[in-house]
């Protein structure tokens, strides 16, 4: 089934003339329309230009001069990033309808690599949150349970390449949210070095930690996506002028003789015991295959999620002040004036969250509680980053949990800080601005996925890859797939 | 008025600079395009957009900083200033809070002359936002549009120490700076079309005191005229105030022109909270002492700098010497000519009376659409001291100069302009008028002098202009009282 | 439970700063979960920072810049297309008011 494939595997079918895109790409299609009622993954399907996009796929096979590994390719993407002619919602109401006439860079990349889009994939409304239940349609559900949220914000991207609804998908990271669903969807998820991947197109949250990242069904697949969209972009002054190298060279280069930081403030009260077992099995695992352990401090991961939690709303705030009515978007009808205008189109238009953290961040930013928040905030953040990079004088890769439990079910996390506390393991990262990924480590008695995070020192993406793989070669927990009938 | 009181200006200047494209994306910054088509999803502020640094700007700021005399400060970065207005597309503009580009510089204005260096507190860059359009007056108006053409063209904001003690000063201070922005090249200075743009603030402390009093911040005077009306009409205000034991609102007040006076607008009692943060899209500068030198090293002859060199080198008077570096093309063209004649007085006269005349203004544009090149003005200088042609003829000559952009020395060979100055032929000329116009010659013997010039003006006539009226009043002197 | 880190009336203050309508069930609601996570980012209070600069950026850049060259613009009914009320050539908004 061309669905099952991963994107390797899939290459090589077209590359051997056992498959064409079309076929893959009415085969995805199929199964969206089949399964997605129930998973509810995608936002908006673009069949038509899919098609179009995998004929031209077809073409290019047919007279032998494919674009690369990933032409012909079905992906999604999460829909906070801008497609030309696509929706983008962001899966709020306040961009239902907006069409931007624009790509992110990322989706330019891919296309030019003659990937063939399959459509937007459902988040946490601007990509806060933890779950996919702030989305302002619908909530994605996961495919291992569909009584569970698949983690967010990238819920839809994660829950997708679950069930295999696209053979690859792109989702980002600001706090967690490609690392956090990939866990709780058994999946592959990396959050690159920040300014690795261009941002530009990417609708911004919180704009020093937002990056974009690939979904996997395996390691393989994720750093091919990642060889596709990482560079430079002039038009992203974020972004880093650093050669890419080739991630896949290195992949099954093993873990002999690489020394592996454990983390102690990662293991703590509150760790579900199947979570830490899991995690604890996987060192192991790791130390069978040659790699050195060796105990790290992180001293200031404690304070990590509360410094996150001004600095994210902050740059929110900031970033989400143009939503007003004036030249795209929601305007709520009949307002006496401009100022009514914004009001109600901001209050129609933000779901609880967006409003929460709006209200958070612009609080922390005003005037007398600049230097107590933002400033403290920034400060402590400088602590973080030292701490890794303390770490890193010391081991190649650090290897810990993904997060604190296992996929919740709807509506069980109802109080925002607990629903934040979700983030504690995966926020000190994007503080630190390193590659993390996130890996199939297990299942839970009750089968609901594990995730182990594998994190790397700034732009050694390739490093992170390769101790992923070596666990992947050497287990079989990303082949099993979850139960789903039409 | 009763108390003495001493009065407090200073002055927050924003001009706009000639770069091409704008400040944070590659849309062009070209005056007069139909609205809403110099614009691009990032200067819209859409979703997922990113600035970009225009490396010029950032050169057009060092150089201002630097003609200022301020301190470039080598560690700087952008900032968010948020406040929500439809002419904002993204609800803040990226400007500079804590680490403008430049700081502490100075400039020396002369009211009266006297001159008196007024502070400079510094010196930083950000974007300027669109347009709004409406019926009427904006509180009236029920609705308006935007249009984002401006969105995003580099504005340079230069504040001022409250220095300044008087209304001239202050436009004085404004001629100046217009004048050096002008002259680097980095903005047109034009406050008419909203190139350059003041607003200003101003307070009142009894004369002695060392306290400031409540600050008025008064908007929309543009021109240097406006600015000092403005001024001078708000002064009137705050002392009447003061003497009735009225307390100063510390506000905004708009000048209306039409009316020549301060109307408040809704008062600001409380400042706008901003929220500036350092700018997390664009990583900060770091301007490097070579590449400060590199800009030094353009820098012109500054305005003032060259009015005393014109004065001392030229023997020109302030006045001359003020009009002929109002512009740096214009004080170019008139060195170019000097160089060429050697003629520094007179070069001055024919570019201030007759170039100017004929010359749609002094800038750059004018002048290199002007026909007549430095060298011809020159050449034509050259034949007057020669004595090749008379003032009169030159005058001609010069027309003809502009007309056809042909050089002084073909134009009097073809058509036979030079001078007549021999006395022999002269002399016959001048024997006919006075055997023709017997009558003003008994005028003249009766005492009117104005008839003398009637004699000289028919000889001119005679002659096409052409005779020599050195000889002709020599030859008159000889002749008139022998008749 | 010690003082409330937030009042009603900073919680009506900031929704004016941040444009946001909010019903008054919702003021109160937000006041009580603005508080919660105020008190809990208090924690950072504990945190010795003496010394210890801010960092708003992962990797240290500095100059990034482009040249003063000219790209083409967006055809106008591109950037007007989204336009929630488009007059001809320009976004139209209702009256504005001094704040």
């Amino acid at each position: 089934m061309l669905t099952g494939l991963s994107v390797h595997e899939l290459a090589g079918r077209f590359r051997r003339k056992e498959a064409t895109p079309t076929q893959a790409a009415r085969a995805y299609l199929d199964r969206v329309a089949a399964l997605d009622p129930k998973i509810k993954a995608y936002m908006t399907v673009t069949a038509d230009q899919a098609l179009a996009q995998a004929a031209a796929a077809d073409a290019r096979f047919q007279s032998g001069r494919p674009l690369g590994l990933l032409d012909g390719i079905p992906l999604a993407i999460k829909d906070v990033l801008c497609t030309r002619g696509i929706r983008t919602t962001c899966s709020s109401k306040i961009l239902e309808n907006f069409v931007p006439p624009y790509d992110a860079t990322v989706v330019a990349k891919l296309l030019d690599a003659g990937a063939v889009i399959l459509g937007k994939l459902n988040m946490d409304e601007f990509a806060m949150g933890s779950s996919t239940e702030n989305s302002a349609f619908f909530t994605t559900r996961n495919p291992w349970d569909l009584a569970r949220v698949p983690g967010g914000s990238s819920g839809g991207a994660a829950a997708a390449i679950a069930a295999d609804l696209a053979a690859a998908t792109l989702g980002t990271d600001t706090g967690g949210s490609i690392r956090q669903p990939a866990a709780f969807c058994g999946r592959v998820g990396l959050k690159p070095t920040y300014g690795r991947v261009s941002r530009y197109g990417l609708v911004a949250f919180a704009s020093s930690l937002d990056q974009v990242g690939p979904f996997g069904k395996d390691v393989r697949d994720a750093a091919l996506v990642l060889q596709a969209i990482a560079g430079h972009d002039p038009m992203d002054s974020t972004s880093v002028d650093v050669g890419v190298p080739d991630y896949s060279a290195e992949l099954e280069g093993g873990v002999k003789g690489l020394r592996i930081g454990i983390p102690a403030e990662y293991f703590i009260e509150g760790l579900d015991p199947e979570v830490e077992a899991a995690v604890r099995a996987a060192i192991d695992t790791l130390r069978g295959l040659g790699a050195k352990m060796e105990s790290v401090s992180l001293p200031h991961t404690e304070y990590g999620l509360a410094a996150y939690y001004v600095i994210a709303p902050a740059e929110a705030s900031s970033n989400l002040a143009r939503y007003d009515g004036v030249k795209y978007g929601l305007r709520v009808p009949g307002a006496r004036d401009l100022i009514d205008m914004y009001s109600r189109t901001r209050g129609a238009g933000f779901g609880a969250e967006v409003k929460r953290r709006v209200m958070l961040g612009t609080y922390a930013l005003s005037a007398g509680y600049y230097d107590a928040y933002y400033g403290k905030a920034l400060r402590v953040r400088t602590l973080v980053q030292r701490d890794f990079q303390q770490a890193f004088e010391r081991v190649d890769v650090i290897v810990a949990p993904t997060t604190p439990g296992v996929a919740f079910k709807m509506g069980e996390r109802e109080d925002p800080l607990q629903m934040y506390l979700n983030d504690v393991f995966t926020i000190p990262v994007n503080l630190a601005g390193l590659p993390g990924v996130s890996i199939p480590a297990g299942f839970t008695q009750t089968g609901l996925p594990i995730g182990l995070q594998i994190i790397g020192k700034a732009f050694d993406e390739a490093t992170v890859l390769r101790v992923a793989r070596a666990y992947e070669a050497a287990t079989s927990w990303h082949e099993r797939k979850p139960e789903l009938t039409p | 008025m009763t108390q003495d009181y001493e009065t407090v200006i200073g002055l927050e200047v924003h001009a706009q600079l000639l770069t091409r494209t704008k400040m944070f994306c590659g849309c062009s910054t070209a005056f007069g395009a139909p609205p809403n088509t110099q614009t691009c999803p990032v200067c819209q502020g859409m979703p997922g957009t990113l600035p970009v640094i225009n490396r010029r700007a950032i050169e057009y700021g060092i150089k201002t900083a630097l003609a200022l005399q301020c301190t470039v400060n080598a560690d700087n970065r952008f900032a968010r200033k948020h406040y929500y207005y439809p002419d904002m597309p993204k609800n803040y503009q990226i400007s500079q809070y804590e680490e403008p580009l430049a700081e502490h510089g100075r400039l020396e204005v002369e009211v009266g002359g006297v001159s008196r260096a007024i502070g400079i507190q510094r010196l930083h860059l950000e974007e300027d936002v669109g347009k709004l359009v409406h019926e009427g007056s904006l509180e009236t108006a029920p609705s308006s549009q935007v249009d984002f053409n401006r969105a995003g063209v580099p504005l340079m904001e230069i504040v001022s120490l409250p220095d300044m003690r008087s209304p001239e000063e202050a436009a004085a201070y404004l001629r100046s700076l217009r004048a050096i922005v002008v002259y680097l090249g980095v903005c047109d200075g034009n406050m008419e079309e909203g190139s350059l743009r003041c607003d200003a603030n101003i307070s009142l402390r009894l004369r002695g005191a060392t306290e400031y009093g409540t600050k008025v911040e008064i908007k929309n005077m543009n021109s240097f005229r406006n600015v000092q009306h403005a001024l001078e009409h708000e002064i009137t205000r705050q002392a009447r105030a003061l003497e009735t034991g009225e307390r100063i609102v510390q506000e905004t007040r708009l000048w209306d022109p039409d009316k020549s006076r301060t109307v408040s607008m809704r008062s600001k009692e409380f400042a706008h909270d901003y929220r500036y943060f350092p700018e997390p899209d664009l990583p900060p500068l770091d301007v490097e002492p070579a590449w400060i030198e590199r800009v030094r090293a353009t820098l012109p002859e500054l305005p003032a700098a060259r009015r005393a060199r014109f004065m001392e080198a030229y023997g020109l008077g302030a006045y001359d010497a003020d009009l002929l570096t109002g512009s740096r093309a214009l004080g170019d063209y008139f060195e170019a000519t000097v160089r060429a004649c050697g003629k520094p007085k007179a070069a001055a006269n024919w570019v201030l009376n007759d170039l100017l005349r004929e010359l749609a203004g002094d800038d750059e544009r004018a002048l290199a659409g002007c026909p007549i090149p430095p060298a011809n003005l020159a050449g034509l200088i050259t034949l007057i001291e020669d004595g090749t042609i008379s003032g009169r003829i030159a005058k001609d000559v010069f027309e003809k100069m502009y007309r056809s952009g042909e050089d002084a020395r073909a134009i009097v060979g073809r058509e036979g302009l030079t001078q007549v100055a021999d006395a022999g032929e002269l002399s016959a000329v001048v024997d006919q008028v006075l055997a023709e116009h017997a009558k003003v010659v008994e005028d003249w013997k009766s005492g009117k002098k104005a008839a003398r010039g009637f004699l000289v003006g028919q000889v001119m006539k005679a002659t096409a202009g052409k005779a020599s009226p050195a000889v002709v009043n020599s030859l008159l002197d000889e002749k008139l009282p022998k008749v | 439970m010690g003082d409330p880190k937030i009042t009603l009336a900073e919680v009506e203050q900031v929704a004016r700063l941040a444009r946001l309508a909010l019903t008054d069930a919702e003021k109160e609601k937000m006041r009580r979960e603005l508080d919660g996570i105020l008190t809990y980012i208090d924690k950072l209070r504990a945190v010795d920072t003496e010394g210890v600069p801010p960092t708003s950026r992962a990797v240290p850049m500095v100059n990034v810049m482009r040249q003063d060259e000219p790209k083409p613009s967006c055809p106008r009914e591109d950037m007007l297309a989204n336009a929630p009320d488009p007059a001809g050539e320009l976004f139209r908004v209702p009256r504005i008011i001094e704040e």
